[in-house]
This record gives C-alpha cells, structure tokens and sequence, in this order.
C-alpha cells in the first residue's frame, strides 16, 4: 500500500524540511530554535510510523483476545518506548535553550544572529 | 533573497535524499524481531499490561534512569546560566494583572490537576501515560498559579528536596533488585494479575518515583523561567 508511505513519512520529511529551511533563513534566535523543535517532532514522528503495522491497535493488552495473541493484534511497542524518552529529552533540551537565549539577550540587547558580533569568524 | 533561494534549494535536495530513501522502508509491515519478543512475552514476564511501560521501565530501565539524568543535568544547567540574570529595566515593561476569573479558576483547578497528574503515573502500567506525562501534568499545574498569582511561588528547597528524594528512590529500589533477584532495577515484588492496579512488580513504584522526580524538576525550572523574566 503506497499511500501510507506517501502520507506518513512524506509528512516526517515535510515537517523536517520546515525545519530545516527555518533554521538556514531565520535571524531571529527563537525562531531557528522552533525551527529545531519542528526538526525533532519529524524524527518523532518517523519513528512512530516505523512501528506502526497495518490494522493493529496499540499495545496495551488490556483485553483477552489481546492478551491470547499479542503480536497478532498490537503494533510495534519499541519504536514508542525510544519516541517516549526522545520527547522528554526534547523538552529539557529545549529549555536549556532558551535559558542560553535569554542570556545572549541579556549580553548582546538583540536576538539577532547577524548583529551579535562574536559569532562573526 | 539569493540566500533564501540557496536555503531552498539545498531544502529541496535534502527531502529528495530523505524521500528516496524512505521509500525503500515499507510502511505498515513488522519490522524488529525485538518487539515481537517484548510483545509475546511482557505480560509474562513482568506482569504489566502496557508493554511500552514495561519496556520503559524494567526491559530498557537502565536507559530510562541515565535519561532522568539528562533531565536533571538540563534542569541544573539552565538555573546555572540563569543565575544572576534579572531583569534590569523593570519598570519600563507594562504589566497587565490577572484577572479574577483567572484567580479564582486557578485556585480551584490546581488541586484537581494535581490530582490528574498523580492518577496518570499511578496507573502508567494499565492505561497510555506513567511517569513523565504525570509529572508534566503535575508541573502545568504549578504553571497555572505560576501565571495567576503574582507573589505566589514554589520553594526550591522543597523542589529539590522532593527531587533528590525521588531519584534515590529510583536507585534504591534498583540496588534492592541487583540484592535480592540479582541484577539492577530487575523486578522483586510478586508481579499479581495483570490488568489489576497492584501488578507490575515495581513498575508503578518507578513511575511514582519518576512522576515526583519530573514533576519538581520543572517545576523548579519554571520557578527559574519565572524569576528571570518578571
């Protein structure tokens, strides 16, 4: 079935490249780092699709006929399980950041990669 | 303009790159044999019912604790770069204060948020959810107040003191399983009837742990956020 792959890796590497683009073009600190954010939900997200198997459901066995063939009826639990600790990482990197963002406002007055002189070389 | 139309076509290459390779991947099709093990044999194995917790937890739970690590050290670095940053030209910023619909609707849902957060890592081995959603959930909570009540704060001592104790929960009940079943973090409690809230082993003492442990941490990071920038 090609659509799947069409739709659902096709919306990972649309998201990536959003990402991308965001992160070559913008000047504006906040926004390359949303644009890094955007970079690790499509990652997310592929890993996500990669576990996903046509026609089962998740894999939380909370019912018999799940429990009798587990691997008949539930998706693949891993790719999760990584996407899981990604996204709490994500959230601490990103807080992190935006401290050294605001940091960077506090010495320079600008958010503007192009004005803050010492990153020229 | 020129850079833009370099940015877009080096963009462009890239997602041509991705999708071919990509397109190589079916979708839809099992893929590890690894998931199917976890799968056929979770259940038996250490008794709960989500096997995306018990592998979170007992089969990749040496993983899950040096992450709780990141998080921390990402927790202790941005009060580190933030310390001694305080806004300078307070007065030159206008403040609109909360209103009262907001006072009173915080005051009323934070209990109750509280206890939603506690519900989630309570019961991470029976419903989608545990530890890290919980303390989430747990941290918005105090974000809620955070916003509505100007003079209102949490304390870090007590921030850190219930993170410290949490995480040394988390390496105690690890060290009791390499004393009692032989190895670290492996499960030493019966592990019940799967489906029921006592199963699992030590899955939900884990997630209680990383729940409490989550939930301070940023919620000391939020406290930081909000000190620097009021």
């Amino acid at each position: 079935m090609i659509y799947g792959q069409v739709i659902f890796y096709g919306a990972s590497v649309a998201l990536f490249a959003i990402g991308l683009y965001a992160i070559l073009v913008k000047r504006n600190l906040i926004k390359i780092l949303l644009g890094l954010s955007l970079i690790e939900g499509a990652v997310n997200l592929f890993l996500i699709n990669i576990g996903y198997i046509w026609g089962k459901t998740a894999p939380i066995l909370s019912n018999k006929e799940l429990l009798a063939h587990p691997s008949a009826k539930a998706v693949d639990p891993v790719p999760q399980a990584l996407v899981l600790t990604a996204i709490v990482i994500g959230v601490a990197v990103t807080a992190l950041a935006l401290s050294i963002i605001m940091r960077i406002y506090e010495t320079h007055g600008t958010l503007n990669v192009d004005k803050i002189k010492e990153l020229r070389w | 303009m020129i850079k833009k139309a370099f940015a877009l076509l080096l963009v462009v290459i890239i997602a041509i790159f991705l999708s071919v390779t990509f397109a190589k991947i079916p979708f839809g099709y099992p893929k590890t044999v690894v998931g199917k093990y976890y799968l056929d044999h979770g259940v038996k194995d250490l008794g709960g019912v989500n096997i995306v917790t018990s592998i979170v937890v007992l089969y990749r739970g040496f993983d899950t604790l040096g992450e709780v690590t990141v998080l921390f050290l990402a927790a202790t670095g941005l009060g580190m770069v933030l310390a001694g940053l305080r806004e300078k030209d307070e007065k030159k910023r206008k403040k609109t204060p909360p209103s009262l619909i907001m006072r009173t609707e915080t005051k009323l849902l934070f209990p109750m948020t509280i206890l939603f957060g506690a519900y989630i890592f309570i019961h991470g081995h029976l419903t989608p959810g545990g530890g890290f959603p919980g303390g989430v959930v747990i941290a918005s909570a105090f974000l809620l107040m955070f916003l509505s009540h100007k003079k209102w704060e949490a304390k870090e001592k007590y921030t850190k003191i219930t993170e410290a104790l949490a995480g040394m929960t988390y390496v105690v009940i690890g060290l009791i399983g390499l004393y009692v079943a032989g190895s670290f973090l492996e499960n030493f409690l019966p592990k019940g009837v799967p489906g029921n809230l006592f199963s699992a082993g030590i899955i939900p003492l884990i997630y209680t742990a990383i729940g409490f442990k989550v939930g301070s941490e940023l919620t000391g990071l939020l406290q930081n956020l909000r000190e620097t920038t009021e």
